[in-house]
């Protein structure tokens, strides 16, 4: 199935958990970033039960906390 | 009151625009910004705010100008290593543009002043580097109902969003809870181009800019991110939902600014 990772459209498994994507897109510190799909933010406990569809909008978003 | 000769002469190019014209310039000279740390972010944000002629400008810092400082926070010179970071940026601005009122604040901001502190600023400016003072700016903001920009940097990152009441998601709304310490690396332990506070920080003052002329559209419901190694902007559109935040939600549980362990992005 096709889904947008990031602005990107990308193919992946069926089936697969927004933690199973975080781990194939590298992102680091899952647990630090805060993620949307299709507008909508999942809360940070349920990565690993959240199954993409189908079409998904998946964004991540950074802490980044420097201004130094 | 009227412009001036010399104003008119000085802000040319902005009464020459159709969205700024003597009116939007005169909004301008009457506007009061606050900008909170004088680094690598507030730095060049406050220096275009003094260029653009916002007639009050307050700088809120704690720290003295550090050699490590310079390689990105071009408000300070040399010269300045050892003074006041808000002495420093007070100094430059003025000789920038004496049109400008200068406000120094050489202090922590804390819970205990923040929020009399931003209360008679129109717009507010996050130019801070820690995930505390980040929060307890956002916190205090929505509480006070002032509208402000959030940004961040590290490496060859940069983020900013921008809150106004009413409008669109807060930081809490995004990000819930700063991250333990030493979770995120700071920038001293990761670094910073140092271009990227000028990227970034001139964002921020743009956002204020437009919110005092009332023109265009603000970073309100999103979140504009900049990867200069893919030379790549992003203005990723954030949910709508609000209503759980601990702060501007339904049901509010923070009523308070708090002062949360400190993390700070050490100079040195």
């Amino acid at each position: 199935m096709v889904i947008t990772v990031s602005g990107n459209k990308k193919e992946v498994a069926e089936g697969l958990t927004l933690l199973e994507l975080m781990k194939q897109e590298k992102v680091e510190m899952p647990d630090y970033v805060t993620v949307s799909i299709n507008e909508e933010f999942v809360e940070s406990d349920a990565k690993e039960s959240t199954v993409l569809k189908e079409g998904d909008n998946v964004e991540f978003l950074y802490f980044m906390g420097g201004g130094c | 009151m009227a412009l001036t000769d010399e104003q008119i002469e000085r802000y040319s190019r902005h009464i020459i625009l159709k969205e700024v014209g003597a009116k939007g310039q005169k909004k301008l000279l009457n506007a009061k910004v606050l900008i909170i740390g004088a680094g690598g972010l507030g730095a060049p944000a406050a220096m275009y705010l003094a260029a653009a002629g916002v007639g009050t400008i307050g700088i809120a810092d704690a720290d003295d100008v550090d050699l490590s400082n310079l390689q990105r926070q071009i408000i300070h010179s040399t010269a300045d290593v050892g003074k006041p970071k808000v002495i420093s940026a007070k100094e430059t601005m003025e000789s920038m543009n004496p049109d400008v009122k200068i406000k120094t604040y050489h202090t922590f901001v804390d819970a205990s002043n923040i929020r009399e502190l931003i209360r008679e600023y129109d717009f507010i400016l996050d130019g801070t580097d820690n995930f505390p003072a980040k929060f307890l700016i956002n916190d205090a903001c929505v509480l006070e109902k002032k509208p402000f920009c959030h940004a961040g940097i590290i490496r060859f990152k940069g983020q900013l969003m921008t809150y106004v009441p009413g409008e669109g998601p807060c930081y809490r709304c995004v990000f819930q809870s700063p991250p333990p310490k030493d979770a995120v690396p700071t920038c001293k332990q990761a670094g910073v181009i140092g271009a990227m506070g000028g990227v970034i920080g001139s964002l921020q003052a743009m956002e204020a800019v437009k919110y005092i002329i009332g023109k265009g559209d603000l970073l309100t419901g999103y979140l504009l991110t900049f990867d200069a190694l893919k030379m790549e902007f992003r203005k990723i559109r954030l949910p709508r939902d609000t209503h759980n935040c601990a702060v501007c939600g339904d049901h509010p549980t923070i009523t308070e600014p708090i002062d949360y362990e400190l993390n700070v992005c050490e100079e040195k």
